[in-house]
């Protein structure tokens, strides 16, 4: 080895050894783990190496449960979240005045705790002995029939979940897409005025594509982040999600580990690798819409 | 299309909220530009030519005044309905659409009467990219174009909609100085080509004498003088004229009228016929000196630079507004190096005098 080399690699073993030992090796661990058959939490010891594990987790009520739940919260929230935070941010980009203050707004449920959030969601949703929650008293004012969003139908808990979701995911798009609206040459719209580009055309035609990478970047984040939901659920569903019903993967993945079922990392390890098949296969997927949708300066 | 503005006044409110009150950008503009002429709006930065420009086109509203295109009162129009084409400094193309796409998307926006076909839209796209010389990069994106190129698709999709007027702000601004000789000839070309009247906006005096059919000179919002280039070269009506015009510069001298004789300093210089004594201005032309050994004029010899096809004396003269005073003089003229002073006599036609305190023109014959 070469003086250079060693002096290169001398200098890249801080990272090395940080992202192998925290990385690398946890990532193996996985794939190991979930190979191994009938493996015991308490001797450390294993029957065989297959795909059982495999087999088991996707057979199991429990896991399609979570998989459906993070579908279904992927599919609806990513794209809402998104074109409202657009049309926020062409609304703050178009208002004169007090643009700052509706900005620090917008932005306040990101600086806020989720368990917090998730508090003020109870009191928003919840049923108690004292009030039927304050969604529910405005129902009944408008003259519909309260509904338990915590404990009652799967619509309802389904809709507060997405509600839940979107809105503290907001502020983060908002913030990125008002950046993003701001960066565009002004040249442009001055140029489009002179021809006598309607404001739609306008939007369609140059708005849209200028800061379609942003939003392209927003929805992969969106994507991975609403796959990877776990916490927000148990801000508004507590612990014990399987029995509400609305468990997640990740979700499932933890009480695999910890939860009162718990002690199966190979049940969590496949589910956790079945995750990021799942999430790798939708990233492809947006990447390859990209290439033709996005513009890359 | 015959341009007319009318007491055209522009003012922004003061940016420092503190101090309050209005900037006036553009300060009662009155004049007419004739149909199928090329215009230089010429100016220093921030003298408002821009803003001029924008109100042409539609895009700022003037605080007070008229414009008119032919008879017609357009002050009140959005920039779509007064048949404009407007090419912007930085070019302003849609960097995500083609060439073709670029230069389509006016077309695109007609509507009811005026809705074109998608043939018609190709034909009218193909005369004006050939019209600028770029029918073989339709296919190409602004990113993959030169500046001169992006330039041409700019002017393209300017004229595609046939406008009436044609404006460009400093259109040469952002191309290197080889470029800039060739594509300010491009802009000449178009021009005399469709006939159409345009107006361009520069700060560059060079650019603006070497091809407009009439200059503009403005200061601070304030018109100083219009006319044919050479004529407001020749013939300024104050000092910043005189000086905003001419590479070298105008040599700028304290002068002082003394019996009819104009002095600088102990030197009489010049016979006039002013018969009051006054101090003036005096400025003289670089290519007004003569090398005359019993001159009038004496300074003091710094250097020559020799540039091939005349000769640059270089030299100081402690009236002189300036560090240093240039004189223009063929090459054949025979130029003691060493010497400490060189004396001069001067042109009167190159010798421009201007009033102390409101530095405007004061015209005088020589008398021999």
């Amino acid at each position: 080895m070469s003086e250079n080399n060693r002096k290169a690699w001398l200098y890249l073993l801080p990272a090395i050894l940080f992202l192998g030992v925290f990385m690398v090796y946890p990532l193996l661990d996985v794939l190991v783990y979930s190979l191994e058959e009938g493996y015991n939490f308490a001797s450390q010891t294993y029957r065989g190496v297959g795909l059982f594990n495999f087999s088991y987790v996707l057979h199991d009520p429990y896991f399609m449960q979570a998989v459906k739940n993070t579908f279904i919260l992927v599919i609806f929230t990513v794209p809402v979240s998104t074109g409202l935070a657009l049309l926020i941010a062409l609304g703050l980009n178009s208002i004169p005045r007090l643009k700052d203050f509706f900005q620090t707004v917008f932005f306040l449920p990101y600086v806020t705790n989720t368990l917090a959030v998730g508090l003020v969601f109870m009191i928003l949703f919840k049923k108690t002995p004292y009030s039927d929650g304050f969604v529910n008293l405005l129902i009944e004012m408008l003259g519909g029939q309260p509904v338990d969003f915590i404990e009652g139908p799967y619509w309802a808990k389904m809709t507060v979940m997405s509600f839940y979701t979107i809105w503290i995911v907001l502020p983060f798009k908002i913030l990125i897409l008002t950046s993003a609206l701001a960066s565009v040459d002004q040249n442009l719209y001055k140029a489009a005025k002179v021809d006598g580009t309607s404001p739609f055309r306008i939007f369609r035609k140059i708005t849209l594509p200028m800061i379609s990478p942003m939003i392209f970047y927003l929805v992969i984040t969106g994507f991975i982040g609403a796959f990877k939901a776990y916490s927000d659920v148990v801000a508004i569903f507590g612990t014990n999600l399987n029995a509400a019903g609305m468990n997640t993967i990740v979700g499932y993945v933890y009480d695999m580990l910890y939860g009162d079922s718990g002690g199966y990392p190979s049940y969590a390890s496949a589910a956790a690798l079945i995750l990021f098949a799942i999430v790798l296969t939708i990233t492809c997927i947006n990447l390859l819409v990209s290439r033709k949708k996005v513009y890359h300066a | 299309m015959k341009i007319s503005l009318e007491h055209l006044t522009k003012k922004f409110p003061n940016r420092n909220r503190k101090e309050g009150g209005f900037v006036t950008a553009v300060n009662d503009f009155d004049f007419v530009i004739p149909d199928g002429k090329l215009v230089g709006l010429l100016g220093p930065s921030g003298c408002g030519k821009s803003t001029m420009l924008n109100m042409i086109c539609g895009l700022e509203k003037p605080t007070s005044g008229r414009i008119y295109f032919g008879e017609d009162d357009v002050t009140d129009l959005p920039p779509e309905n007064r048949g404009v084409g407007m090419v912007f400094q930085s070019y302003a193309l849609y960097p995500h659409l083609t060439v073709r796409q670029n230069i389509m998307f006016p077309l695109e926006n007609l509507k009811g009467k005026d809705k074109l076909t998608k043939a018609e839209m190709e034909e009218k796209v193909l005369e004006a990219a050939r019209l600028v010389q770029i029918e073989r990069l339709m296919e190409r994106r602004p990113s993959e174009m030169s500046g001169g190129q992006q330039q041409r698709v700019a002017i393209a999709r300017a004229l595609v909609k046939k406008p009436k007027v044609l404006l460009l702000d400093e259109p040469l601004s952002n191309l290197d100085a080889r470029l800039r000789l060739q594509t300010r000839e491009e802009i000449r070309r178009i021009q005399r080509e469709t006939q159409i009247t345009t107006v361009f906006v520069t700060h560059d005096q060079e650019e603006a004498m070497s091809i407009s059919d009439m200059i503009v000179v403005m200061e601070a919002g304030v018109l100083q003088q219009i006319g044919k280039p050479q004529e407001v070269y020749d013939d300024p009506v104050n000092l910043f004229v005189a000086k905003f015009l001419g590479t070298p510069a105008i040599n700028v001298f304290e002068g002082e009228i003394r019996n009819g004789m104009l002095c600088i300093g102990d030197e009489a210089v010049l016979k006039t016929n002013l018969r009051e004594d006054r101090r003036v201005w005096t400025g003289i032309r670089p290519e007004g000196f003569i090398l005359q050994e019993d001159g009038p004029f004496s300074c003091e010899m710094i250097r020559m630079e020799v540039m091939g096809r005349d000769t640059s004396v270089v030299c100081r003269h402690p009236l002189c507004e300036a560090e240093t005073v240039r004189a223009i003089v063929p090459t054949e003229s025979k130029v003691d190096d060493d010497a400490e002073r060189v004396r001069f006599a001067l042109k009167p036609f190159k010798v421009e005098l201007f009033d102390w305190d409101t530095r405007k023109r004061i015209r005088f014959e020589t008398e021999e």
